[in-house]
């Protein structure tokens, strides 16, 4: 065991930290990117407080693009783009941005189906009482959605765990390049079994926690 | 009389297009006196939810003008409307109430939109938390509560911003009967202390009774009749009218009388002493063949179907006393069957 962890408890911390980083940085760009563009789908589609037929059908078209490319395949795609964004093409820098491109039209449709949740009768009362579109967003959807955004949030955090995985087989690091390189390439099992292991440890933290968050803080469940 | 406060001219709505449109409203006109309850009063699919929503343009007109203190809603910029929305209240049988703010937080909304400053804002949500007599439960959020509860937080909210008028759309139906009285008698209250000029949407004739002073009842999308509730009450003059004073429907066909007549009560005498009497004066018998008596502001108001005996001659004699009588109106029922 000691023997274990000397050899390759190093590495091991290493890729669980480069996951770490991947997961966190690509969560937060693709929900700044995803976040609006659901509310965005929100507010203009048929019936909602600002109706723009035309510009909901067009956001509709390029997340279902994004959303139909598959991971592995939009990396290679874009591999030029992100040598011009972050300046190289692998790493955990190389990653992040076809993690965002990719998590992002899914994000959209989170937030999209979490803020249609929200009762159309209190957006009307709000509607009633003056309110002007940004402040129905900011005062009566996102707080209104908050207990289903928190859930939709860990299922996008699981998801992007996956796709970061994914991006470890084509060097981007992290537990994915781990358990290619010495679980298969030099078939050290113990190293395949440990990063396997942590990934279910990230997933099982990541939806407990958020799924105690959404519970304590919706206030109908009282 | 003074300007009213809310008036309609030539309202019509329509949805749809060419042969699938739905005419909702057609030609409607009204007024609504300042400082009045009025009554908006029709079955499902009147079309009297849409003729409210169009008071705060909730639902744009098709064609017809919407003047609310003054104001034409429908020439209004989008910024002049949300701030026109502002002094028209709005409550609704489904509360509609932010689930995830408290009761203090939910009446505070409305300052917030208009950028009252917070402390200022709780201040004037507590007195009106105290005005709905809900006072201690200010951290309640809307889950922890009664659906009375809900609609007094839900009118707290309303009045925040002081409005001049206060719609209902079917305030009162998500509730059991105690609770809609309870209600009623606080929308009174708030419009003889506060002055505020409330519409009432029901399908229900007994909050009408309850607290307008006029009525309008709307059938397919047009005014059937509308007047003063003790009136409608008395005499209502449309089909419409009569199916809701009586909603127990009097079958006519089954009645095997000669003649019917319906007689109304107009406050002040009662209806036994009178069939009493009619027996005693005149020797006539007449058939009680539905009645209906209800209390209208303080004085008893009744209508009454009577079924007059075959013989003409005792006909004729029971419809003159009838008539001699003070405060009782009366009509022949024609083509009873």
């Amino acid at each position: 065991m000691a023997e274990f962890w000397n050899e390759y408890g190093g590495l091991i911390l290493e890729g669980l930290r480069d996951t770490t980083i991947m997961v966190v940085a690509s969560t937060i760009f693709a929900y700044i990117i995803g976040l609006p563009l659901g509310v965005l789908l929100i507010v203009t589609r048929p019936g909602g407080i600002w109706e723009r037929p035309w510009c909901n059908r067009i956001v509709g078209w390029i997340i279902n693009i994004g959303r139909s490319i598959p991971f592995i395949i939009l990396m290679i795609l874009l591999l030029d783009f992100t040598k011009f964004l972050v300046g190289t093409k692998i790493g955990v820098r190389g990653a992040i941005p076809p993690l965002v491109i990719s998590a992002a039209p899914f994000i959209a449709r989170m937030v999209e189906s979490s803020l249609s949740e929200v009762d159309g009768g209190v957006v009307e009362a709000a509607q009633s009482m003056g309110a002007s579109i940004w402040q129905i967003v900011r005062k009566v959807y996102l707080p209104e959605a908050r207990p289903s955004l928190i859930l939709g949030a860990s299922i996008s955090i699981v998801t992007i765990i996956a796709y970061t995985t994914i991006a470890g087989t084509v060097g981007a690091g992290g537990l994915g390049d781990l358990a290619v390189r010495y679980g298969y390439v030099r078939s050290v099992p113990p190293v395949l079994l440990t990063t396997v292991l942590l990934i279910i440890v990230m997933v099982q933290v990541v939806q407990s926690l958020f799924s105690w968050l959404s519970r304590k803080l919706d206030k109908r469940l009282r | 009389m003074a300007e009213p406060i809310i008036q309609i001219r030539d309202l019509t709505k329509t949805f749809g297009q060419g042969a699938d449109a739905v005419h909702a409203l057609e030609h409607i006109s009204l007024n609504i006196q300042k400082g009045e309850i009025f009554g908006i009063i029709g079955l499902s699919g009147a079309g009297k939810s849409t003729l409210v929503r169009c008071m705060n343009l909730l639902e744009r007109p098709t064609a017809g003008s919407v003047v609310v203190d003054g104001q034409e809603l429908t020439q209004l910029t989008d910024r002049q409307l949300r701030k026109a929305r502002q002094s028209i209240g709005m409550i609704f049988q489904g509360f509609n109430l932010l689930m995830q703010r408290t009761a203090l937080d939910n009446i505070c909304f409305p300052l917030e939109l208009t950028g009252v400053p917070k402390a200022q804002a709780r201040k004037k949500a507590r007195e009106l938390l105290e005005v709905v007599g809900l006072g201690d439960r200010e951290n309640a959020y809307p889950a922890q509560m009664s659906g009375g509860q809900k609609q007094r937080i839900a009118i707290a909210r309303a009045l925040a911003t002081d409005p001049k008028v206060l719609l209902c759309d079917e305030a009162t139906s998500a509730l059991d009967p105690t609770t809609t009285l309870s209600i009623l008698e606080l929308l009174k209250d708030l419009n003889q202390k506060l002055g505020v000029t409330v519409v009432i949407i029901t399908h229900e004739m007994k909050v009408v009774e309850r607290i307008c002073h006029r009525v309008a009842i709307l059938s397919g999308g047009v005014v059937a009749e509308q007047g003063e509730v003790a009136e409608i009450f008395a005499n209502p003059q449309s089909e419409i009218g009569r199916q809701l004073v009586y909603p127990g429907g009097v079958k006519l066909e089954a009645l095997r009388e000669s003649r019917v007549i319906r007689i109304a009560f107009n406050g002040g005498s009662s209806y036994e002493p009178l069939i009493a009497s009619l027996a005693i004066d005149c020797g006539v018998k007449v058939n009680i063949l539905g009645a209906d008596t209800r209390n209208i502001d303080g004085k008893a108001f009744g209508t009454m179907l009577l079924g007059l005996p075959q013989d003409p001659a005792e006909a004729a004699k029971a419809v003159n006393y009838i008539q001699s009588q003070p405060n009782v109106t009366m009509e022949e029922v024609p083509d009873h069957g």
